[in-house]
């Protein structure tokens, strides 16, 4: 493989991007721990309400927001302050960049004080009537507006490289990054309302009172975009970059673009597919977002045969040959293209995450796995899976690059990724199965459902949660490797000069793009379709919902306007 | 794009229709559908035991409240083939209602009334799940459909 173009950055730049890649994986060292925690509680090794006074739900709350919302938002910026100027041959506006990086920080910290102080234990989805410290919902809507600043900075560059450069095509780096960001901003939106207009005022004690159906609405408008911009970024690596480390070119430029424009289009307007369960929403609306979630699920399955074309040109470049000698031929164990092992296990893990995600989508049949931990063992598959390893893999890139340190324990970073992706198989098929057999999600199983000793004893689940254990403890072995090989190559001294610098691929079929050229037309498209697919939704709750709810804490059933009634009377 | 990726892009919006013809063709012949938003019902506070509402001998109607930590009424008992109309209503924050090995799986949501029907033929006791977290002691929230032919003999 040939060498990639270096390009300096400037110090504060260089700065920024390790904070925003070193803070997130520090605190995930929390979060993997808080992972470890729930596997153990729920197989009923610890039976009790808490472990070194750190309670179940609330390990549970810091679990989702550190590693599915801080560790991933974080994880996006940085990649994008690195990648969108690499990629345009330009420098990061520093001004912003920095405004964008310490409110995302001041807000992370906020909330994880929240929940570390026990004020927050509302899991990641927060819930209303549940409600969270001030604290919680200011540090989120800081992290997400941080993260829009940091967006609104990247546009001016594409601006001016588009007058600079007319009629040639955006890199492709550049559409991935923006249709995720894209998708971010308008998913974003949903949620700040939610959490700065609903929830932020009520939790203050300002207002009494929340329409809950409207706040659930509102946070899955958001919450399954989120998905999206989880695997939008590595959709990017895996269309810039899977090809070249995998030694060939991208099958087609083409496809590629086609592929983000469909997820700016579809990824929106399916947020009902989280909420068949429900009152308050029609089952039309509902059938038109899982139709919608099924249009999502085809750039999905077109990435599946453009990126498989993609190794195999590679592989027979280098001279396999019959009908499976290509998917032998890869390099799998390359210590040089080190990054492909994080990428390929992604891929092998989300061929079933993909799968389980169309039967979650499929209506009806939600019923039999919803809120199980059916959907924990599928969504493990997608945001612990595709996701987790490409952000892993690059933040260890940009790590090395960005410091010019090379990379310690070349094998064990290799490793990571197998290791992982044995783990969340077992862990997954634990957690599936149970859910079949009625196995609930978010619950701490160890406390009744698997005590001997109690009431509500069920031992048929006893094979699931322990299987489900195993794999968790396989992961937290990755994951303990992966924190080895980030901090001793972070402790290392320099071996070579700081640079930007990603493996690019060059395109086997680099046509025309016509109408994918501009993201304009794709966007408004986007916006027409949230509006038919949400209006009727808007009026079914308005029309379904009839008294608004009180906040309550989660360890009082009195809602908390009484509780401080009752504290200021004599 | 070549030949071989449309080709591809053809077989994936065809699985897809397949896959999505088969939903709507269950809901509308097989009538297995997801709950609906109902209007005409207010939440409630007070439960409802099984009681008849028309004159067809095995039609029921139970109003359950779900509140922390406990689904109200805890258990309901039914005779072998008893057609159930669910309501569910929260009294302060969400639950969920899952009876195990069925298809009623419905979230308690304060301010909205959850309806859903289901015939019970096979005899025997079927958990009742919280499976939406509620507060601290969510892991108790639990109860029980027994369907028997006591509840039959009972009624005479």
């Amino acid at each position: 493989m040939n060498a990639a173009l270096k390009l300096p950055v400037e110090p504060w730049a260089r700065r920024l991007v390790l904070l925003e890649i070193a803070l997130p994986v520090v605190l995930l060292v929390l979060g993997i721990y808080a992972g470890l925690l729930q596997v153990l509680f729920r197989a009923g090794v610890i039976q009790a309400a808490e472990f070194w006074g750190w309670e179940y739900y609330q390990a549970l709350t810091l679990h989702g927001i550190v590693n599915a919302i801080v560790f991933t938002t974080f994880f996006a910026v940085a990649f994008g302050n690195a990648l969108v100027p690499y990629a345009l041959g330009t420098k990061l506006p520093l001004r912003w960049a920095w405004v964008s990086g310490i409110m995302m920080i001041v807000g992370t910290l906020m909330a994880a004080w929240a929940i570390l102080a026990g004020k927050a234990s509302v899991l990641y989805t927060f819930y209303p009537p549940l409600m969270a410290h001030p604290f919680f919902y200011l540090g989120a809507a800081l992290l997400i507006i941080g993260s829009w600043i940091a967006f609104f900075n990247w546009i001016p560059l594409y601006l001016r490289w588009r007058r600079e450069h007319p009629g040639e095509k955006t890199p492709l780096a550049v559409v991935g990054m923006f249709a995720t960001f894209i998708v971010w901003l308008i998913a974003t939106v949903a949620v700040a309302v939610e959490v700065v207009v609903l929830l932020l005022p009520w939790s203050l004690g300002w207002t009494q009172e929340v329409n809950v159906p409207l706040a659930r609405m509102l946070f899955w408008f958001f919450g399954h975009p989120l998905v999206y911009f989880w695997l939008l970024p590595a959709y990017t690596m895996y269309y810039t970059m899977l090809p070249r480390l995998g030694g060939g070119k991208l099958y087609s430029d083409k496809v590629a673009r086609l592929v983000f424009m469909m997820f700016i289009l579809f990824s929106i307007p399916v947020g009902a597919h989280h909420q068949f369960a429900e009152p308050a929403i029609s089952s039309g609306s509902k059938l038109l977002h899982s139709f919608l979630t099924f249009a999502v699920a085809l750039p999905s399955l077109l990435t599946a045969f453009t990126l498989a074309a993609s190794l195999e040109y590679g592989a027979r470049q280098r001279g396999a040959r019959g009908l499976f000698d290509w998917i032998v031929k890869q390099p799998f164990f390359s210590t040089d293209g080190w990054m492909f092992s994080y990428l390929i296990a992604g891929l092998v893990i989300f061929i079933m995450g993909g799968i389980s995600g169309i039967i979650n989508a499929s209506y009806s049949m939600n019923l039999l796995v919803h809120n199980t931990s059916w959907l924990p063992g599928h969504f493990h598959l997608t945001v612990a899976g595709p996701v987790l390893l490409a952000f892993l893999g690059m933040s260890l890139h940009l790590l090395a690059t960005y410091t010019g340190k090379a990379i310690r324990l070349k094998r064990l970073a290799v490793a990571v990724p197998y290791l992982w992706l044995i783990g969340v198989f077992i862990f997954s098929w634990g957690m599936m199965r149970g859910g079949l057999h009625g196995e609930p999600r978010r619950t701490n199983l160890g406390m009744s459902y698997l005590n001997p000793d109690s009431p509500f004893y069920h031992p048929e689940w006893k094979l699931y949660v322990t299987v489900t254990m195993i794999g968790g403890i396989i992961m937290t072995l990755a994951m303990i490797a992966y924190f080895t090989v980030f901090f001793a190559t972070a402790l290392r001294s320099r071996t070579k000069e700081p640079a930007a610098e990603f493996p690019l691929s060059e395109a086997y079929h680099d046509e025309p793009v016509g109408a994918l050229a501009n993201l304009r037309p794709w966007v408004i498209t986007a916006i027409v379709l949230i509006v038919i697919a949400y209006t009727p939704m808007v009026r079914d709750v308005l029309r379904g919902t009839f008294s608004n709810a009180p906040g309550y804490e989660p360890h009082n059933p009195a809602p908390v306007n009484q509780i401080e009634q009752l504290d200021t009377s004599p | 794009m070549d030949r071989i990726e449309k080709t591809v892009m053809v077989i994936a919006i065809v699985l897809l229709v397949v896959f999505f013809g088969a939903i709507v063709v269950a809901a509308t012949s097989y009538g297995v559908d997801v709950p609906t938003c109902v209007t005409d019902r207010k939440p409630f506070v007070e439960s409802a035991p099984p009681f008849k509402t028309s004159d067809q001998p095995l039609r029921y109607e139970v109003h359950t409240v779900a509140r922390m930590w406990m689904f109200d009424p805890p258990e309901i008992t039914v005779p072998p083939g008893a057609e159930i109309d669910f309501y569910l209503s929260s009294a302060d924050v969400v639950h969920g209602y899952h009876v195990e090995g069925t298809n009623i799986n419905l979230m308690a949501v304060p301010g909205a009334v959850t309806y859903a029907r289901l015939k019970f033929d096979r005899e025997g006791s079927y958990s009742v799940l919280c499976h939406e977290y509620c507060g601290t002691a969510h892991h108790l929230m639990a109860g029980t459909i027994v369907v028997s032919h006591r509840a039959m003999e009972g009624e005479q």
